[in-house]
């Protein structure tokens, strides 16, 4: 766990007591109790800095030097969220410059990209700042995504800048490069479907509905097992049946995977789905699924639906409980 | 008694042409409060090395990082399994044997004294309580009078005089600790314990933290998401405060996180995601609101979580990590609930009709509560939910989930973690166990009063504690706990 706290490069850290400008402050040690659980060895600079922190925030001192201290604090522990709080309290009395403090907190998040502390802050910042700070916050937010293209967090901030602030222009874009680099990177298939059910600029999911199913088939052409895609196919039709159904594109990609391979899952479950949903089957689909029953004579099923259940029943053995309860809802 | 080695374990090669990569790289942004993972490290594609070794390597295309991640820690759990499989049956016996004693005294040790490098838990201490707490209750130990009187003492000081619980003593009250902490006191169980609640407070607590979306954010001036809904929620509904002015608006909330994908995301939009899935399905329960939600995909989205290591990842293509097997397998084990008998059509259906105000214990709910007439009486559902016993088996696989805490995730020396590599912590601890009590007791149906022995992994003492998976407390203490509450 980040034991090393100071490194910013500050000339040489003085510990609060032997600082002129708190001299008149007295620190208030944390009221633990004679018989403390959970009970913290904290380093000395640790407990010194709280309780100086502890003074000032029970006194509510709104001053410069309240700021300077909740800087320390948030650097021993950027997850105390009241010492963050605090900060936001002290930043509005002084009228501080939010630049300056967007600064602060992005050098915090960079080492401490998943605390959640960090992102709010720079949330409640980037309200106030207002559209000015779109751009440098999707400058940020792809900084820490080039370090992990999955953080929850950078992702969660990233879609609140472009909603509430914008920059939606090459967000498109990012997405076809975060899914070149990693096609298995089902963050990015996610922010994929953000942008394309809700950009400005690009007409929602009825515009792009069909080049996105290219895209998304032809991903998974080139490697079925993987499940991004598979489930981004799904969302371009979700409450949506019907068009879902009568998309050839589909059941053909389904198909054409199994022909393949027979054993994939997710293929298999599309199809499942698809099946259910008043999809007629084809003679070459009756034809696929009938071959594979007779691999196993013991099955054969006048159902197609409950054919391709029980195949995956079968070669799903990790889901088997699952698929024998999806037999059963199965209307036959 | 473990058939497993279907697909559990694979020579590194054949796993790399055959199984691609179904799981991706960076241990998961957890949606617990903390999770002690360390960061993950980029790889270039080409770091992978060793998997793309046999003949068929040049005609794989080249590896991203998600894949090369997922089959090194595929490579690493196949060791582990090889291990089970060549070993004699009584070997197998005893290295399916879940460690009490070691687990006991980590925890133990853990309630009174924590080293310098906790200090980055400072404003999580009634989560270090509840994590150890809970999880030596499930281990069936129980703790001395001073020492559960000096985590009451303790946790009323964290208590904010207005209502609601901090982080410590003197933080700000924050809905996340005021779980940890009600949960923990629940668990003590001690007329002390449960009376040192101050509900009026925590009740005013909540309702100020209540945005006009209807979701809740989790203190003064801080984050909305799907987390903050379910601790208000679960905390409201086990102290019996649980209202309509709170409910209001949370169920809309909760439904609008439901992705494309089936499982739900920590706000609306983002992906979707384990930990905000268990906390969105079990607020949906206590709210009475399950109907919001697409139940079927949600099912299919959590099913597909568990993976070739045995357990379960957080999201899509992410890493298996052990303490998915709670929020994903008490996720799925709530909907196994939901689900009527096996003749009936897949309609999601409610555990129980909840007529307007019907009170059969005879004592009218809390004073707070009953201001107004409510349309749906929450102050029982919780209950009721456990007296309705599975009438469908698990929907995931039990024995599975069994296997990959017991060998991947103990550590020997006790506690457990996220996955073979990491080292163990309580939050890992905590959530790995409530995930075996799931999995242990997924497979009761109808009126079994005990799981039977073909249900378990390893000897029949590995059998822990069980909770009440919509608040993650034992079951018995939540009983007490209902009791006592719905007479204050
Ligand atoms: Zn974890």
């Amino acid at each position: 766990m980040g034991s090393s706290s100071g490194e910013e490069g500050e000339e040489q850290w003085v510990p609060p007591s032997r600082r002129p400008e708190l001299a008149d402050v007295a620190p208030l040690p944390q009221a633990d109790g004679p018989c403390p659980v959970v009970s913290i060895a904290y380093r000395g600079d640790f407990r010194e800095v709280m309780d100086y922190f502890r003074a000032l925030y029970a006194a509510g001192e709104r001053s410069p030097r309240a700021l300077r201290l909740t800087a320390d604090a948030i650097h021993l522990n950027p997850g105390n969220y009241t010492v963050w709080h605090f900060r936001r309290v002290v930043l509005e009395a002084l009228d501080a410059d939010l630049l300056l403090e967007m600064h602060f907190v992005d050098q915090i998040a960079e080492s401490n990209p998943k605390n959640y502390q960090v992102w709010h802050h720079k949330r409640w910042l980037a309200e106030k700042i207002g559209p000015d700070a779109a751009n440098s916050e999707h400058d940020f937010t792809r900084k820490i995504l080039a370090m992990d293209a999955k953080n929850y967090h950078a992702w969660s901030h990233r879609q609140w800048v472009l909603q509430a602030l914008g920059g939606w222009e090459s967000e498109l874009q990012y997405c076809n490069q975060l899914l070149e680099e990693d096609v298995f990177n089902n963050s990015a298939w996610n922010q994929r479907y953000l942008v394309v059910t809700r950009s400005p600029i690009l007409g929602g999911l009825a515009a792009m509905r069909d080049s996105e199913v290219d895209y998304t088939v032809e991903a998974i052409m080139v490697n079925p097992q993987n499940e991004s895609p598979w489930r981004y196919l799904r969302g371009l039709y979700k409450d949506d049946n019907n068009l879902l159904v009568a998309d050839n594109r589909i059941s053909d990609a389904c198909l054409k995977v199994l022909n393949k391979d027979w054993q994939c899952v997710f293929a298999l479950s599309f199809l499942l789905d698809l099946l259910r949903m008043g999809l007629q089957p084809s003679d070459e689909l009756k034809g696929t699924i009938e071959a594979m029953e007779n691999s196993d004579p013991e099955t054969g099923h006048a159902d197609i639906a409950v054919a391709v259940c029980s195949i995956l029943q079968k070669c799903d053995p990790l889901r088997i409980n699952y698929w024998s309860w999806y037999r059963t809802t199965l209307s036959s | 008694m473990v058939r497993l080695s279907l697909r559990s374990s694979r020579p590194h090669g054949d796993t790399a042409r055959s199984r691609g990569a179904q799981r991706s790289g960076g241990p998961p942004a957890s949606a617990a409060p903390m999770d002690s993972s360390s960061q993950p490290q980029p790889q270039s594609p080409a770091a992978g090395g060793d998997p793309s070794e046999d003949g068929a390597a040049a005609e794989l295309p080249r590896l991203t990082v998600t894949q090369v991640e997922q089959m090194k820690v595929e490579a690493r759990v196949a060791d582990i399994y090889r291990v089970l499989f060549d070993a004699a049956p009584n070997a197998k016996s005893v290295m399916l044997e879940l460690w009490r004693d070691q687990h006991v005294e980590y925890l133990m040790k853990g309630l009174r004294h924590l080293a310098p490098s906790f200090h980055v838990l400072d404003a999580n201490r009634p989560w270090l309580c509840y994590w150890m707490v809970h999880g030596l209750a499930l281990l069936d130990e129980t703790l001395d009078d001073d020492l559960e009187n000096d985590i009451v003492d303790f946790l009323s000081r964290c208590q904010d005089k207005h209502g609601g619980y901090g982080g410590g003593p003197g933080q700000l009250p924050h809905l996340a600790t005021s779980y940890a902490a009600v949960n923990t006191l629940v668990t003590i169980g001690s007329e002390r314990a449960l009376s040192s609640i101050k509900r009026d407070n925590l009740y005013k607590f909540m309702l100020l933290m209540k945005d006009k979306s209807g979701a809740f954010r989790m203190h003064d001036g801080g984050e909305i998401d799907v987390r903050a809904c379910y601790t208000a929620i679960s905390v409201a509904s086990l102290v019996n405060i649980l209202d309509d002015e709170l409910a209001k608006g949370v169920g809309n909330y909760i439904a609008s996180c439901q992705t494309y994908e089936g499982g739900i995301a920590g706000e609306p939009s983002a992906e979707a995601h384990g930990g905000y899935t268990f906390c969105g399905l079990a607020a949906m329960v206590l709210l009475n609101e399950v109907e919001k939600l697409d139940l079927p995909s949600l099912i299919g989205w959590v099913a597909f979580r568990q993976g070739v290591e045995c357990g379960f990842q957080g999201r899509t293509n992410k890493l298996v990590d052990g303490c998915y097997s709670f929020w994903q397998g008490a996720a799925i084990a709530l909907a196994q609930k939901l689900m009527a008998g096996s003749d009936e059509q897949s309609k999601q259906s409610q555990p129980s009709k909840l007529s307007s105000v019907d009170d059969s214990c005879g004592t009218s709910s809390s004073g707070l509560a009953s201001e107004k007439s409510s349309v749906v009486d929450y102050a029982k559902i919780g209950f009721d939910f456990m007296k309705q016993s599975n009438q469908i088996g698990p929907l995931f696989h039990n024995i599975a989930l069994q296997q990959y805490i017991l060998l991947c995730a103990q550590v020997p020396e006790g506690g457990l973690r996220d996955k073979p590599g990491k080292n163990r912590d309580h939050y890992h601890s905590c959530y790995c166990l409530s995930g075996l009590s799931v999995s242990q007791y997924s497979a009761m149906t109808g009126s079994v009063s005990c799981p039977l022995p073909q249900h378990m992994l390893g000897p029949y003492s590995n059998l822990l504690e069980q909770i009440h998976p919509l608040y993650n407390v034992v079951l018995e203490k939540y009983e007490e706990a209902y009791e006592f509450f719905s007479s204050e």
